[in-house]
């Protein structure tokens, strides 16, 4: 490859979270002298997939514009996942009526921040903030009235493989296809950006501002619902708190894949890589047995280190 | 300052109406503090005594800390996602070293104000968003908070845990811890020459740049503000709970950041209020106690604690509607 070629690799959002990736994985395959290379990617593709498809309903948020962000995210990934499991009670004719019922919450959740944040102008950070509160009670109160077991088809979905990869990592990853198309080639893609870049210039073009905006708080409900029901699935059950360690891993992928804070430019394919780089970073130091603390302190400074790295990342605004 | 009105005249002629209505900034959550206040010696008439407040105010220094410290980041235009960790950082080590180490551990507290400063240096020379700095050096800090105290407990001086049982005359200690840094930050902030430049660099970076000050300098000494605020926080946490716990400030973090958007602070950067933030931190503590003085069942409380949020939120931009830009 030319140095030409080099530089515009470099210059890809996505590269640095997918070298970090590769890099982790074979310093794991290393310490194991060759062994359990596959299971260890299978291990990573179930448990990311998660992340990868909150982080992807995170990055159309931000990608919106400066400022844009959903810290309701745990809420809502609680709340749908109690939702779902609520009407399934452990049995698969519940099935339909669980996604139906999460999805149905996230997207009310989604919808109900876009009105908070374009009726009544309040900052997106704090309007999230605070209708993830609200909802935070609603699960409380609902997980006291409810029974909540997955389906067992839901749970079968999220932890068997298909020649090494989970059925529901293969169907996340249609899914992002379709999603890069829907970015790269549609109307809504197209007019997401162009907000993002700069939200005056997209309206004097004929932009619906308002409809891109909600539309991307409603997806990013969506997504982060459809997340909460796999999850439920995955761990066998919801629980209060199973949301906690979502929040920040949301906003993580989406800027180490390379999606700018600023807004106007989005890398599917990069908090893909994002999600498998901080799952293989967590496994590599439990190979390496590092203890709780310094395990943070890694985690922590390498995500500096790839953004500090990453040119995409630069603040345009200011 | 006139280099700063040429630069956006639009910009500073609103930004000088929101300055010159300081009151309507913060005037809000003065109300509904009051209500709040009122509501809760209207239930409990016995809170209304020194000993009432005192215990009712217990851990609101902490909270009045951490949204201080939450807002000096904001008035660069910045957001603080980790001081919550930081908090509980802080906590760790004064539990947990301060008494049997005390020089080591001096060292540590200001190894980590310093490093706050030194965060503000990556920022600006790398021009990264602050969001996402912070968010990194929040694992950092629950890190090396887990690597001083591995597990929750310590041995917190005897001086700090009867510093904080003090009984000084006429005025609780909590109500003191609030307005002492209140008045403070408002001094540094609101009437020093140099807190002109530093609300500068959130309103203008070329403003202040072209204007012959370091933008370097403001930033980290913002954060240096926001780094011993967060110190003063987890000493006080310490000396109420006289433990140390790594994940105790996890929901610090959000509540910091309400505190001081309820108190009239704007995330542009350059608008904050030291009064209305120390206001809405009260806010956010009261809320809490005056829901289970109401008997609100506790899975309630934070659906109350989000809608006062909203209301506040709501009510300020329907009254300030005519002002925005």
């Amino acid at each position: 490859m030319n140095a030409l070629g080099i530089s515009r690799l470099l210059a890809q959002p996505w590269f640095y979270a997918s070298a970090g990736a590769i890099l982790v994985w074979l310093v794991i395959v290393g310490h194991s002298q060759g062994a359990g290379g596959g299971a260890v990617i299978s291990a990573a593709l179930n448990y990311s997939v998660f992340f990868a498809v909150v982080g992807l309903g995170q990055m159309l948020v931000m990608a919106s514009g400066a400022g844009n962000i959903d810290l309701s995210i745990p809420a809502n990934i609680t709340l749908a996942a109690y939702l779902s499991t609520g009407q399934m009670v452990g049995s698969d004719s519940g099935l339909v009526a669980g996604f139906v019922a999460g999805l149905a919450g996230g997207i009310a959740i989604g919808a109900a921040n876009a009105l908070l944040i374009l009726a009544f102008r309040i900052p997106p950070m704090v309007a999230t903030l605070a209708s993830g509160l609200v909802v935070e009670s609603f699960t409380f109160v609902y997980s006291r009235i409810s029974v909540a077991k997955p389906s067992p088809l839901l749970a079968d979905f999220t932890t068997e493989r298909f020649a090494g990869v989970p059925y529901v990592t293969l169907a996340a990853i249609f899914a992002s296809v379709a999603l890069i198309v829907v970015l790269r080639r549609s109307l809504f893609g197209r007019s997401l950006f162009a907000c993002g870049q700069n939200e005056t210039a997209a309206w004097l073009s004929g932009v619906n501002v308002r409809r891109t905006r909600v539309a991307a708080y409603v997806l990013c409900g969506a997504f982060t619902s459809l997340a909460g029901i796999l999850f439920a699935g995955f761990t066998g059950g919801p629980s209060l708190n199973m949301g906690s360690e979502f929040l920040l891993s949301s906003i993580a992928v989406v800027v180490i894949g390379g999606t700018n804070v600023a807004g106007g430019q989005a890398s599917v394919l990069g908090t893909w890589s994002a999600s498998l780089f901080l799952f293989l970073l967590l496994s590599m130091l439990n190979v390496l047995q590092v203890g709780p603390g310094l395990r943070n302190v890694i985690t922590g400074v390498l995500i500096i280190a790839v953004l500090a790295l990453n040119k995409t990342n630069r603040m345009q605004l200011v | 300052m006139i280099a700063m009105s040429n630069q956006e005249p639009s910009a500073a002629s609103v930004g000088a109406t929101l300055n010159a209505l300081g009151v309507k900034q913060f005037g809000l959550s003065f109300i509904a503090l009051a209500l709040i206040l009122v509501i809760v010696f209207w239930l409990r008439p016995n809170v209304a005594s020194y000993n009432g407040l005192r215990l009712l105010l217990n851990l609101s220094p902490v909270l009045v800390f951490t949204a201080l410290a939450q807002m000096f980041v904001m008035t660069a235009g910045d957001i603080d996602l980790g001081i919550g960790p930081f908090v509980g950082l802080v906590n760790c080590i004064v539990a947990g070293l301060l008494n049997d180490q005390p020089a080591l551990a001096i060292l540590m507290l200001a190894g980590c104000a310093v490093a706050y400063s030194l965060m503000a240096a990556l920022i600006h020379w790398r021009q990264l968003p602050s969001i996402v700095v912070t968010l990194g050096s929040s694992f950092v800090w629950l890190g090396l908070a887990l690597m001083v105290l591995p597990l929750p407990g310590g041995n917190v001086p005897a001086w700090l845990t009867s510093f904080v049982r003090l009984h000084p005359p006429l005025v609780p200690l909590p109500i003191i811890l609030a307005l002492v840094p209140m008045v403070l930050a408002h001094l540094v902030l609101n009437k020093m020459s140099y807190g002109v430049v530093l609300r500068g660099i959130g309103g203008s970076l070329s403003a202040v740049e072209r204007a012959g000050r370091s933008t370097l300098k403001a930033r980290m000494t913002l954060y240096a503000l926001a780094g011993v605020c967060g110190l003063l926080a987890g000493t006080c946490l310490a000396g109420v709970t006289t433990t140390g716990d790594a994940n105790v400030g996890r929901g610090l973090t959000l509540l910091s950041i309400g505190a001081v958007i309820i108190g009239g602070g704007e995330f542009v950067g350059g608008i904050v209020s030291p009064i209305g933030t120390v206001l809405g931190a009260l806010i956010m503590q009261l809320s809490g106690s005056l829901l289970s003085f109401a008997s609100v069942a506790p899975a309630w409380q934070y659906s109350v604690q989000g809608g006062i949020l909203l209301v506040i939120l709501a009510l300020r931009v329907v009254s300030w509607r005519r002002l925005r830009p």
